[in-house]
């Protein structure tokens, strides 16, 4: 078992090499003031990270952002990472990619590539992202493909996109996708500040689930699809991060080492840097990753709960952002005393038909923007 | 399946060696999946040239124990099945 004193190994690191991106999806996880943290660790810096936590048995890699394409030295550090023996995964919009690019991953040794996508539609496709990236977004999908890798799409669905799923999914058959995954948006970051303006409704969610369904049946063997429920719905709160400090090892842009990716915004913590300390102390024994390692720091009704073996009492992240306190029971539990409050807020968000807010766009200058408000 | 099927595994798929976990894993997209000792021994026979029924032969040999050939057997049903085998056309 976990506890804050015993890890298993950091088994899955995600590299989030920039912060920078040529789209600016309004659901995009990445923190709001990403404009205060654009210093990025150099090549070197990230080989001497690739190695470190592979010798402490790291095994799979995600390369992301950020679009990660921006980094020239891709190739290196991809190259890099297939000698250590990880498992290379590109987690990509596809802008900044051609046919010669992918050539070049594959020579590197890149396992595998995801491509994402706003929506079905070249025209919501491209009002979301803020560019007229579709059609070469399909021509990158088709060269994945063609090169050898499998083809795994994502799509985030939200409000203007959760009633194309069946559209979605066509498109996904007609480029032959290996995988789907069907991500309703987590509400972090840019997600969570356009949140009213992104979540779908109940009944959208319930339709989508049971068309996603139902192509799952249709295409079994042949396409897998991931269909990744919108925890506001359910009640019992997703096993975020598979517990905290338990397998995942985010590395920011900057060398900050964080538990998941959106942690930056939990109060106290000290923010170790890989540019100052090692991984392995850094996993081992930095106050951050033990703070809610293991069982000992939780709260009722999670501590003397059967079930936090399962779920790890949910995402704490999601618990600061909806409670004010991130060792709180993640209130999408129906046992927190909090979940009643969180039904309301859905309900409320819900009843707003028409979006007066429009959506925020995320860039560098909304960053900004938004940086000199909250100071 | 039939035991004179002849698979490879699924180029979609590594099997590696880790020396962190002591064990073998099978590697996909975005995922991993530790190997007991036998699953990862009948992977590793997996060449594209040698049928199941070879393979199991093979392994109830080696371990001199004929009992070895149906779990054999049993395992490329599941294995198939998980996608992580292609057969050989
Ligand atoms: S979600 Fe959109 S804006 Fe954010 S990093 Fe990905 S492609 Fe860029
Ligand atoms: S009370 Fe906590 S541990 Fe129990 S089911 Fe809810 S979130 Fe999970």
């Amino acid at each position: 078992m976990q506890t804050p004193e015993r890890a298993g190994p950091p088994l899955w690191l995600l590299a989030e090499l920039t912060y920078s991106c040529p789209l600016q999806c309004p659901y995009c996880s990445n923190p709001l003031d990403m404009a205060d943290h654009k210093t990025e660790l150099t090549t070197e810096e990230w080989i001497k990270v690739l190695r470190d936590a592979r010798k402490m048995g790291a095994t799979q890699l995600g390369f992301s952002g950020g679009e990660p394409l921006v980094r020239k030295d891709l190739e290196i550090l991809i190259a890099e990472a297939r000698s250590l023996g990880y498992y290379t995964n590109l987690i990509t919009s596809g802008v900044g990619m051609d046919e010669a690019r992918v050539k070049a991953f594959r020579e590197a040794g890149l396992d595998h590539i995801q491509v994402s996508f706003q929506a079905s539609s070249e025209e919501l496709n491209n009002f979301l992202c803020g560019s007229d990236s579709f059609q070469h977004k399909l021509e990158m999908a088709r060269q994945v493909k063609a090169q050898g890798y499998p083809m795994v799409l994502n799509f985030v669905l939200h409000r203007h996109n959760i009633d194309d799923v069946a559209a979605i999914l066509e498109l996904s058959k007609a480029l032959e996708a290996d995988y789907v995954e069907l991500a309703t948006t987590q509400y972090y970051g840019w997600a969570k500040h356009n949140q009213n303006n992104l979540m779908p409704t109940r009944e959208q969610v319930k339709s989508a689930e049971a068309i996603a369904h139902q192509y799952q049946k249709d295409l079994e063997g042949q396409m897998r699809i991931l269909y990744v429920v919108p925890d506001y719905f359910e009640d019992r709160p997703k096993p975020c991060m598979n517990g905290w400090g338990s397998i995942f090892l985010t590395i920011a842009p900057d060398g900050t080492a964080l538990p998941c990716h959106s942690a930056r915004i939990i109060p106290g913590l000290e923010l170790p840097n890989v540019k100052q300390q090692s991984v392995d102390w850094i996993w081992h024994e930095s106050p951050d990753f033990k703070k809610f390692r293991g069982f000992e720091w939780m709260k009722e009704p999670c501590r003397s709960c059967d079930e936090k073996e399962k779920d790890f009492g949910g995402c704490r992240c999601q618990a600061l952002m909806l409670t004010g306190d991130a060792s709180n029971t993640d209130p999408v539990c129906d046992k927190s005393p909090q979940h009643d409050a969180l039904l309301a807020q859905v309900a409320e968000i819900e009843a707003q038909q028409v979006t007066e807010q429009p959506l925020v766009f995320r860039n560098m200058r909304e960053s900004k923007k938004l940086s000199r408000q909250t100071n | 399946m039939s035991t004179e099927t002849v698979y490879q595994l699924n180029p979609l798929f590594r099997l590696q060696w880790e020396e962190a976990q002591q064990c073998y894993v099978l590697l996909y997209p975005e995922g991993m999946v530790q190997l007991g000792a036998s699953s990862a021994e009948i992977l590793k026979c997996i060449d594209g040239e040698k049928s199941v029924q070879m393979i199991a032969d093979d392994l109830s040999a080696k371990f001199d124990d004929d009992s070895v050939a149906g779990d054999v057997i049993e395992f490329f049903d599941v294995a198939a099945k998980q996608g992580w085998l292609n057969a050989n056309t």
